[in-house]
């Protein structure tokens, strides 16, 4: 250990009243027993709960995936009917999309985003229970629905006539409808605790120009979800309105319109893409800086592209409908956002590139899955551009060279990070290493399954074999590519249960982790591996882009918030300037209480309008109950005089860097 | 070693993805292939896809090259190298005349994919203009309708003279070298056509009207498939293109527009009234019969076809018995109910349907 890590431990730790801590501790502390899981609302405890929860998500997606992959094994296949293949597949979309990706993505966000900027909960701790509950609610329903043969059918997309009240009776569709109601809720819940959160409660120090990369990416994944979400709840509502009150918001004989379904859904659906995407850039970033030991090259243009991306991210909607009769002049407009994109994709893949190039690579699994993903996302990126282009988006629309194209791309560009992160950030979590060697096993096994699964499917498609069938022809000659996609589809299954096996290990007799056992540069690692409850004992400052590298034994703390109540400081949005303490609630059961009448509303609403009064109803009681509980003291106050190290200090030292 | 781990990571990764594109050069060829055009249309798009294919795997191939050396690079950098990175002392200032080399190559490299982009563009506007109209001869253009159902498709004739016109289902005759403009609609769902060799997709919406012009240069049966999700048999929603000189053309068109064959024998006249006095007429069609229902496919001229159940099951005596008795096994979820006909009556009904040429 060299003199410097000696020193940065000690920095952000100055004398330490043990008085002090243990009342900020009490303060702080979790309820316990089951009222106690019910109320918390510390950000760490939910965002586990998130990641947990869609990673179980994720394993019965991939199951349902492994069914398709044995049934489309060889051709006319007689293991699943059409109706449960349907089912199997809409379910596998709608759980990936849904409940696995933009969930765990917004997990990972809730818990390290309050750690990187250096504060002690989110900004509103009561909706960020909430938003969890609702979510899982979202997730069971639907699953409920699943196994009693109610799953959805028609698609994860839910194309109207087809997922119409004519042409899909039952409640399968209605109960898909509901679930996005659900979830969008909890993703829009999440985003504004996060953006919140980033412009309101930075450390000292940390102006906009020196956020971790990492947290720029949720900030801008959480305006997309902004902006995306209401257009598909919207779509949301008006299907099961179409389907239960006989509004014809979609139905071309009286006057309504197919296509309005598909512009409303894929202005969210490309966003959508985006969303869970560019959480994984930030990975990558902290990723590669840990593991090159060198900053990651071009700040500003990873910026400035991440936000290009999230703006240009809202203008390609129509590449998904370039096969309707829609004007050409019109497509061609959207051939051109769509082929922009890659643009800042291209920057920003240079950027890592040049990191790589220029610092010392330390290679660990994490670092080893982001390797993975440059090989696999620029494939999915490179048919990304071809797709783009409206006549070979005709031929190509539609088929399993999208499906192969779009698992590059989510699981190259979402999935591999996402593990790398896991590997990363599993010792901050646990205080626990996961397994190199096993890392290192998961990681072949699932790229060599990935790329046996789905390179062969570019070809599938270009030589005709359209997405969402349940069977072939053996005349067709796609029976061998077929055959290595589900071999390959195994193999991925096994790279699962190594990994699986590698987190139980690992928690159980696992290498026990420092506080910072990467040596990297983010705050999260400032504080013990897993975080007290409170994060913070006295909040750090900050001086540069990478705290941890650049801070100095005088690198001063910002002291002087109440250790008595669940205190935060807020700083102004351009340059973390404090301006007050703000007090936020603790623990409550109401967020729970509102989750289940909100999920009453939406789940009996789809099988009495009974649903929606009652629902109401409970919801007001729950909203009064929410916030008749006031905090123990006023909400905001004004700024103290700091006690021992000043706020002002800090700031200017801040200046004189 | 682990470093040496690192770099085959990248060099087996990049030896499997080169086999496996070279496995994608080589599947061209086949009947339902977007890679083997036999008509301008898809001829052009071929052509883009090409370009871009080598485009952009030229492109692939150069990131990985420079992730390559990256990877090399940094190993000679840590020849001390240590298990725990912490250890390593990161890199607070990076050498400046480092970092604005580095930065003329990240603007080169992006100054690069904003030409190719601009290339792709380009070709592909173009592209697209060339295929959404006739191309060579847009004076003699034969329209077809073409309508989209749960799950087969109904082909109609027109012609300005009204007997002429007619409707048949699933295979769709069109002259060799001539423009032929699809006019697509849907009674259902959405659809989507889809015949790779010859053209890319079009959906058939409902409540709105689609055309796509094709042109068959090759002689040939080409197969095509519903490509948009449109329930549970989306999968077996296949069609025929079949492209013949313009006299056999002519010669078929002539003899779809005459009404059904009258029955023969007496199997035959048995089966017609087995026909006429089941349910099959609540969905069929039989012209020169009182079988005139639209739901299903036209049957005016069913033994000319070569496959049915949507391009599902080759036109034999065998396969007509089992789908007729029980469609569901063979396609379950379609429309067509299970018939329970007496094996005298179903043999009658095979003679007369096998007759209607």
């Amino acid at each position: 250990m060299t003199e410097k890590q000696k020193k940065s431990e000690k920095a952000f730790a100055p004398e330490v009243d043990e008085r002090e801590l243990h009342k900020l501790e009490r303060t702080w502390e979790e309820p316990r027993g089951i009222m106690g899981f019910l109320m918390t609302t510390n950000h760490k405890t939910i965002a586990k709960r998130y990641i947990v929860t869609a990673f179980i998500f994720f394993l019965l997606g991939g199951m349902e995936a492994a069914l398709m992959r044995l049934q489309l094994s060889r051709p006319g296949n007689n293991l699943l009917n059409p109706d449960l293949y349907n089912e199997i597949f809409s379910t596998h979309g709608t759980t990936m999309m849904f409940l696995f990706a933009v969930p765990i993505m917004e997990g990972i966000g809730l818990y390290f985003v309050p750690l990187m900027v250096g504060t002690r909960n989110v900004a509103f701790p009561r909706m960020n229970a909430f938003g969890y509950f609702i979510y899982l609610i979202g997730g069971l329903f639907l699953y409920t629905g699943f196994f009693l043969n109610v799953g959805p059918d028609a698609g994860w997309f839910a194309y109207v006539p087809l997922s119409g009240p004519e042409y899909s009776p039952g409640k399968r569709v209605d109960i898909w409808g509901q679930m996005i109601t659900f979830t969008e809720i909890a993703a829009l819940v999440g985003a504004v605790e996060i953006i919140t959160t980033v412009f309101k409660q930075r450390v000292p120090g940390m102006s906009l120009n020196r956020i971790p990369l990492f947290v720029w990416t949720q900030v801008v994944t959480s305006f997309m979800i902004i902006f995306a979400m209401p257009a598909v709840m919207l779509a949301s509502q008006m299907l099961p309105a179409d389907r239960l009150i006989s509004t014809h918001f979609f139905n071309p004989a009286e006057g309504g319109d197919a296509l309005l379904w598909q512009h409303l859904f894929w202005f969210f659906g490309h966003p959508e893409v985006y969303i869970i995407f560019i959480p994984a850039l930030g990975f990558i970033s902290s990723i590669i800086a840990t593991f090159t030991r060198r900053a990651v090259f071009g700040y500003t243009a990873m910026v400035l592209s991440l936000i290009a991306t999230g703006f240009i991210g809202f203008g390609l909607w129509v590449h998904h409908m370039f096969a309707t009769p829609l004007p050409q002049l019109g497509q061609s407009f959207f051939t051109g956002a769509s082929m922009m994109i890659s643009i800042p994709s291209g920057v920003q893949v240079f950027c890592w590139i040049a990191t790589l190039w220029s610092g010392k690579i330390h290679m660990k699994t994490p670092l080893i899955f982001v390797l993975g993903f440059f090989a696999i996302f620029t494939i999915g990126g490179l048919s990304g551009v071809m797709l783009a282009s409206v006549p070979l988006d005709l031929q190509v629309h539609d088929t399993y060279f999208v499906v192969a194209h779009f698992h590059y791309v989510l699981i190259g560009g979402a999935v591999f990070p996402l593990f790398g992160a896991i590997y990363y950030w599993f010792p901050k979590w646990t205080g626990k290493m996961l397994g190199e060697r096993a890392g290192r096993w998961h990681f072949w096994l699932f790229f060599i399954g990935f790329n046996l699964t789905f390179f062969p499917m570019h070809w599938l498609g270009l030589k005709g074999m359209p997405r969402r069938v349940y069977t072939y022809l053996p005349e067709m000659g796609w029976s061998y590519g077929n055959l290595a996609a589900s071999i390959g589809a195994g193999v991925m299954a096994l790279a699962v249960l190594v990994f699986l096996v590698n987190v139980l290990k690992s928690l159980r007799v696992g290498e026990v982790a420092g506080d910072n056992p990467w040596g990297a540069e983010t705050l999260e690692w400032s504080v013990s591996s897993p975080p007290p409850v409170y994060n913070f004992f006295y909040l750090p400052t900050v001086n540069g882009r990478n705290p941890l590298w650049s801070q100095m034994e005088e690198t001063p703390v910002v002291v002087g918030l109440s250790t008595e109540c669940r205190e935060v400081l807020v700083t102004n949005i351009l340059d973390a300037e404090p301006e007050h303490r703000y007090e936020l609630p603790g623990p409550s059961i109401w967020p729970f209480l509102l989750a289940l009448a909100v999920g009453e509303t939406f789940t009996v609403g789809i099988f009495t309008p009974w649903g929606f009064p009652v629902g109401a109803a409970l919801s007001t009681l729950a909203l009064f109950g929410w916030f008749w509980s006031k905090p123990k003291s006023e909400g905001v106050r004004a700024l103290e005089k700091p006690k021992t190290r000043s706020l002002d200090e800090a700031r200017l030292s801040e200046e004189g860097a | 070693m682990r470093m040496m781990k690192g770099k085959l990571l990248t060099q087996r990764g990049a030896l499997a993805l080169a086999a496996a594109w070279g496995l994608m050069l080589s599947g061209c060829g086949g009947v339902n292939s977007s890679l083997n055009s036999v008509g301008p249309q898809a001829a052009r798009i071929e052509k883009l896809w090409w370009l871009m294919f080598y485009v952009c795997s030229a492109v692939f191939v150069l990131v990985m090259i420079a992730l390559f050396v990256s990877v090399i690079r940094a190993r000679q950098d840590t020849a001390t190298r240590v298990e725990i990175p912490a250890t390593d002392e990161p890199e607070l200032k990076p050498e400046p005349e480092r970092e604005r080399r580095m930065t003329r190559v990240v603007v080169g490299a992006t100054a690069v994919t904003v030409l190719i982009i601009f290339v792709f563009l380009v070709a592909s506007f173009f592209t697209g203009r060339a295929i959404s109209s006739p191309l060579y001869a847009p004076q003699n253009v034969l329209t077809i309708e073409v309508t989209g159902h749960q799950w087969w498709w109904e082909v109609r004739y027109d012609d300005a003279t009204p007997s002429r016109m007619f409707t048949t289902a699933n295979e769709i005759h069109v002259p060799v070298g001539q423009p032929v403009l699809l006019q697509m609609t849907s009674r259902d769902v959405i659809h989507s056509f889809w015949a790779p060799n010859i053209h890319g997709k079009k959906d058939l919406i409902p409540g709105k009207s689609s055309t796509l012009y094709i042109e068959v240069d090759h002689p040939g049966m080409y197969r095509g498939q519903c490509a948009e999700f449109c329930g549970h048999q989306h999968a077996n929603m296949g069609f025929y293109i079949i492209a013949e000189s313009p006299e056999d053309f002519n010669r078929w068109r002539d003899s779809q527009a005459q009404p059904a064959v009258s029955p023969v024998t007496d199997s035959q006249k048995r089966g017609q009234q087995v026909f006429l006095t089941s349910t099959c007429v609540m969905c069929h069609t039989i012209r020169g019969t009182l079988a005139a229902a639209t739901e299903a496919p036209d049957l005016t001229h069913f033994a000319s076809r070569q496959t049915f159940a949507a391009g599902t099951l080759p036109n034999t005596r065998g396969h007509l018995a089992g789908w007729v008795v029980d469609s569901q096994s063979i396609k379950p979820g379609n429309h067509m109910p299970p018939n329970s006909l007496e094996s005298d009556d179903l043999m009658a009904l095979l003679d007369y349907l096998e007759n209607l040429k």
